[in-house]
């Protein structure tokens, strides 16, 4: 039986049947990077450094070294990575169940919202209008909270920072512990750096998507993009984090697996595949 | 007055000069080689016989004399190396002189000379000394121009020289030169062209200043009785004086060594300056000709343009001077210029001109001057020559 | 490559190139007898003491001939003339040969003597009026010596700093023609910053001294117009060994204090070296914003002292590179500015204003080791004096 779906699978993606999604921000440079309070040890933004190209270095190849946080671009965050899931038993990259690595998805659509607020929250209430039409959230699915939030290319906009630290949205409270205790998910993943909203230090507790869905053992996906062309429900999750010994975390490629009906092919048909951050360019003198 | 010991019977023979290129490709061995020869040739002395050698040279390194004597296969018993620019021709003849006096050495011969490449200048100048690369040549490198332009513009503004004073003195030069066969100068020179010629660095311009050149110049110092029995014209050295960084807190060079010693050299020749008929100065820019005028006592401190004004300066002048034409119109052969105006007075006083002669020329001075080690000549010398009987 | 001036020199004359570097003429004088001695040598010239030592002099002096070269030996003159050259006498004694500037009266006349640092790196005297003259800095010759910014093309690096602002101010006061304002971290938007931007002669230019692409992209758009590169980017941080877990502070300190020196060094280096001392439109100097804390560690913010240090051999080797080319490199030491990193130091602190005027001031003048403030110039005094002194002092945290 499996094999026959394996190697439909496998058809299917040839055939069209089934298109693959790129989830996933380009690692580069220009990829704005959390930024804690000075005091704090910070996360790296990605760098890379070339090696050799074609040159004196290494006349016939090419290639770099590159250094990041295990939180930078787009990335999966592991229970470890929290205080409040620092004891539970496989909780890092290199010890989560493999499973874990194919699930389904459930793309909450909040972007009307989050283009007239920026500190969007989501609530259960939002939760509950979107089962209505959706059908309830299965267990062990993945939280996708779309608010086309990586549309933002300029970094200064997509950071959104002012005196009053980050803007952007994410969960409240009582909605993760909705996901975690009523409905089981998998995990929270969403568009903006974290899965917290920007002001969630401010929520009691604070970070409370962190504090909550690692605390349960599960699990966060950042700086997502593309959510908007899934299907509210039948898109199937493949995130893989880097197996990292005690990996709090990684960059990952995160990739969606989408009926080709479900897919949004007007949204689809205008965009390519690969998309680059554009830097914000002024003409110099 | 400290009595010094006279030069007895110790002469000067065979004045020496290799012809004057304006650059060459050869090394400065060649040019002294060829002086070297050329005295022999002249003294009748084969090589062998020849015993002593004082040598000068700016471009003849990494060799000095020592290197010479197996480049040119010479075994000396006396050997000397002068490297004391204009002052060389005085200072040889001053060691050369006591050798043979003492026994020390049979005959010496005193060679001069240097290659002259289109480089050479400036690589000379680069290094010249310690002081100079250290707080000369880095400030505009103009070389001696810049030096003898502070001295020549303090001199005009102290004692109100003219550069038509100045001018008369290379005019006449150039007038002297015309007659001489190795000058590479070889076209009148008038006041008018000297007055309006390109400016060097002012108040100097182009023919204050020598031509650097390719050349050599020599002589043979030895017993009068060996000259007459190669049958040598020669002339009799009457006294020398020597002097290394003579009034070293004068804030400016306005006087040279000779102010120091001139009477005792006078007191020694046992004769005064109104004796000279021919006068050698060291002649590199023609303020330094009037220091040595004054210094030489031919008149007083700062009068030497009033004294310029009176004379007439060609070999048929009221005051012979620079008779071959000096530095200024002959050119520079880099050490040989420290030979050229000694080896011109014995060229006048035993009757071997080249060129124009000076009548009953029977007493010489000439001069030396050189290395500008940072701000001012540091040597100085001279040497009263008399006519052989 | 540009043409300099001569620039052998026996190592006792690199006394006064060592003075000249710190802005300062000074002369060997005799320990026995008292003798400013002049050009230096290694002995006395008037009782053969050989104990010589470098001090500062005042530099008036008598002007007793001067000339106007036209003609030189060397092609940097050539390309110069005329020059003008005096000949003077201390008061101190000795008598010395010196650039002249044109402002100066025929000899005789009174004129002061400076020692600066010429385009070969070495010490030049300069004789300048007794008395300042209008626009004296403009002087031909000495802007031949200096790197003054009037007229120049400047790039500072960091502008979003306190200094990094207060420079663009000073610079542009300076009459520097165009001024580019390096920033990072987009989302950092300091008070005056939009102000700065709109200086008519100041130009943003993103510059993340972490990330070389992003330095090898802007050296590619304005490289090769950049006449003063002002490096004050700098990340300072307050950690020893023990007060930190972790490499992650001190990676980002040497990140940006070593590495990003290193990153715009590769990037700009090339182009200033190609138009160095190149006649009227030249690169000219390039400005470390270093620390005092680079000479010997501070242990309170002991990763950021090495993180200096490491900064200070790197741009001894810029120094050494650009050299040919006739490019100064010069690297101000100040001790603490009154900024956010040092708030915890007690005061004297020097404020940034007065630091951005000290910078200012090293590029009219002579010098490439530059030590603004007090703090900075007791703290050079005791490292000159006893270096192992000041070690222990600081340990002690006498300071």
């Amino acid at each position: 039986m499996s094999e026959t779906a394996l190697s439909q699978l496998i058809a299917d993606l040839a055939g069209g049947h089934i298109r693959i999604v790129d989830l996933t921000q380009t690692l580069s440079p220009d990829f704005p990077q959390i930024v804690l309070p000075p005091e704090m040890g910070q996360a790296w933004p990605f760098r890379i450094e070339e090696a050799s190209r074609y040159d004196t270095r290494g006349p016939g190849w090419y290639w770099n070294n590159f250094s990041c946080s295990e939180h930078t671009g787009t990335h999966f965050d592991a229970p470890i990575h929290w205080i409040s899931g620092r004891h539970l038993p496989d909780n890092s990259t290199d010890t989560i169940p493999v499973k874990s690595f194919i699930a389904p998805a459930c793309v909450i659509d909040c972007s009307k919202e989050s283009a007239a607020d920026a500190d969007f929250l989501l609530t259960v209430d939002f939760l509950r209008k979107w089962e209505r039409r959706h059908g309830r959230i299965p267990a062990g699915s993945w939280i996708l909270m779309r608010t086309d939030w990586s549309k933002r290319t300029d970094p200064v906009a997509y950071q959104n920072l002012d005196e009053t630290g980050q803007h952007t949205p994410g969960p409240d409270t009582a909605a993760v512990q909705f996901l975690v205790d009523e409905r089981q998910v998998l995990g929270f993943g969403s568009e903006a750096i974290g899965t917290d909203a920007g002001q969630a230090f401010h929520l009691k507790p604070p970070y409370p998507c962190h504090y909550y869905m690692h605390g349960s053992g599960r699990f966060g996906l950042q700086c997502l993009t593309n959510l908007d062309l899934l299907p509210p429900v039948g898109a199937v999750i493949i995130a893989a984090p880097l197996k990292i010994r005690e990996g709090s975390g990684s960059p990952l490629r995160v990739l969606a697996l989408v009926p080709r009906a479900m897919a949004n092919l007007a949204s689809m048909a205008k965009k390519t595949n690969t998309r680059k951050r554009s830097r914000a360019k002024k003409t110099r003198r | 007055m400290v009595t010094r010991a006279g030069y007895d019977d110790v002469v000067i023979t065979c004045p020496v000069t290799v012809p004057y290129v304006r650059y060459s490709i050869r090394g400065a061995h060649w040019f002294l080689a060829g002086a070297l020869a050329d005295l022999l040739k002249r003294a009748g002395l084969s090589k062998d016989k020849l015993d002593g050698l004082c040598v000068s040279s700016f471009t003849l390194a990494p060799d000095s004399a020592v290197g010479l004597t197996q480049h040119l296969g010479l075994t000396l018993r006396w050997l000397d190396h002068i490297p004391m620019g204009g002052a060389c021709g005085i200072v040889a003849l001053r060691r050369a002189a006591r050798a043979v006096q003492t026994g020390d050495a049979g005959a010496v011969a005193c060679i001069a000379g240097d290659t002259n490449h289109t480089n050479s200048f400036r690589l000379n100048l680069a290094t010249f000394s310690q002081f100079a690369r250290d707080a000369v040549y880095p400030y505009g490198s103009g070389g001696a121009n810049a030096s003898f332009a502070f001295l020549t513009a303090y001199y005009m503004r102290t004692y109100g020289a003219t550069r038509e004073d100045f001018g008369k003195i290379c005019v006449a030069q150039r007038n002297n030169a015309l007659k001489f066969p190795y000058a590479l100068m070889r076209k009148t020179l008038t006041l008018e062209e000297y007055l309006n010629a390109r400016s060097i660095a002012e108040p100097l311009r182009l023919y204050d200043c020598v031509m650097p050149c390719a050349g050599a110049d020599a002589f043979l110092v030895m017993r009068r009785k060996q000259a007459e029995d190669l049958q040598l014209p020669c002339a009799r050295i009457l006294a020398t004086l020597e002097r290394h960084n003579a009034f070293p807190d004068d804030p400016i060079q306005y006087r040279g060594g000779w102010a120091l010693d001139r009477d005792e050299l006078y007191a020694q020749a046992g004769v005064g300056p109104q004796d000279i008929d021919v006068l050698a100065t060291y002649d590199d820019y023609p303020v330094i000709s009037l220091m040595q005028m004054e210094d030489l006592g031919f008149c007083k401190k700062g009068e030497a343009a009033e004294f310029v004004r009176r004379e007439s300066f060609t070999a048929d002048g009221s005051f012979p001077h620079n008779t071959s034409g000096g530095q200024l119109s002959v050119g520079q052969a880099g050490a040989a210029g420290g030979f050229l105006g000694l080896v011109e007075i014995v060229r006048q006083v035993t009757g071997q001109t080249l060129g124009a002669a000076v009548p009953n020329a029977r007493l010489g001075l000439a001069s030396g001057f050189g290395m500008i080690n940072y701000d001012r000549g540091l040597c100085s010398g001279a040497a009263i020559l008399a006519a052989g009987q | 490559m540009p043409t300099l001036p001569p620039g052998p020199r026996s190592r006792v004359a690199l006394g006064l190139t060592a003075g000249a570097a710190l802005g300062r003429l000074e002369l060997q004088v005799c320990r026995d007898c008292g003798t400013v001695q002049y050009p230096p040598r290694e002995a006395c010239r008037v009782c053969l003491s050989q104990r010589l030592d470098w001090r500062a002099q005042d530099g008036g002096g008598e002007l007793v001939s001067d000339t106007l070269l036209r003609h030189s030996n060397e092609l940097f003159y050539r390309e110069r003339m005329p020059w003008r050259l005096g000949l003077v006498k201390l008061d101190c004694g000795p008598v010395i040969v010196a650039h002249l500037h044109a402002d100066c009266a025929p000899a005789p006349a009174r004129v002061r003597v400076s020692a600066n640092l010429d385009r070969a790196g070495q010490a030049a005297l300069v004789a300048i009026p007794e008395k300042d003259t209008p626009n004296m800095a403009d002087d031909r010759q000495l802007r031949e010596m200096t790197c003054d910014p009037k007229f120049r093309k400047v790039l500072i690096t960091d502008a979003k700093t306190p200094l990094g602002h207060a420079l663009v101010e000073a610079i542009v006061a300076a009459g520097a023609d165009l001024v580019w304002a390096g920033h990072a971290e987009p989302w950092k938007k300091p008070p005056g910053f939009e102000r700065l931007a709109s200086l008519p002669q100041v130009s943003l230019v993103p510059l993340d001294l972490t990330n070389s692409r992003a330095v090898k992209d802007l050296a590619g758009e304005i490289g090769g117009r950049v006449d003063i590169l002002i490096n004050t980017a700098d990340h300072h941080r307050n950690f020893g060994i023990a007060a930190r877990d972790g490499v992650e502070t001190a990676r980002t300190e040497m990140d940006i204090n070593y590495f990003g020196l290193l990153r715009l060094a590769q990037e700009f280096g090339p182009a200033m070296r190609a138009r160095g001392a190149d006649g009227q439109s030249s690169a000219v100097a390039w400005v470390n914003l270093l620390s005092i804390f680079a000479l010997s560690n501070f242990p309170p913010h002991g990763t950021y002292s090495a993180s200096k240090a490491a900064g200070l051999s790197l741009a001894q080797c810029l120094r050494a590179e650009l050299a040919p080319a006739g490019v100064r490199v010069i690297n101000v030491f100040p001790g603490p500015i009154d900024d956010e990193w040092n708030q915890t130091l007690p005061p004297p602190k020097i404020a940034p204003k007065r630091l951005a005027a000290d910078i200012v001031d090293a590029l009219r003048g002579g010098a490439e080791d530059v030590f603004p403030g007090d703090i900075a110039q007791d703290w050079v005094a005791r490292w000159r004096d006893n270096p192992k002194a000041l070690e222990r002092e600081l340990a002690a945290h006498q300071f």
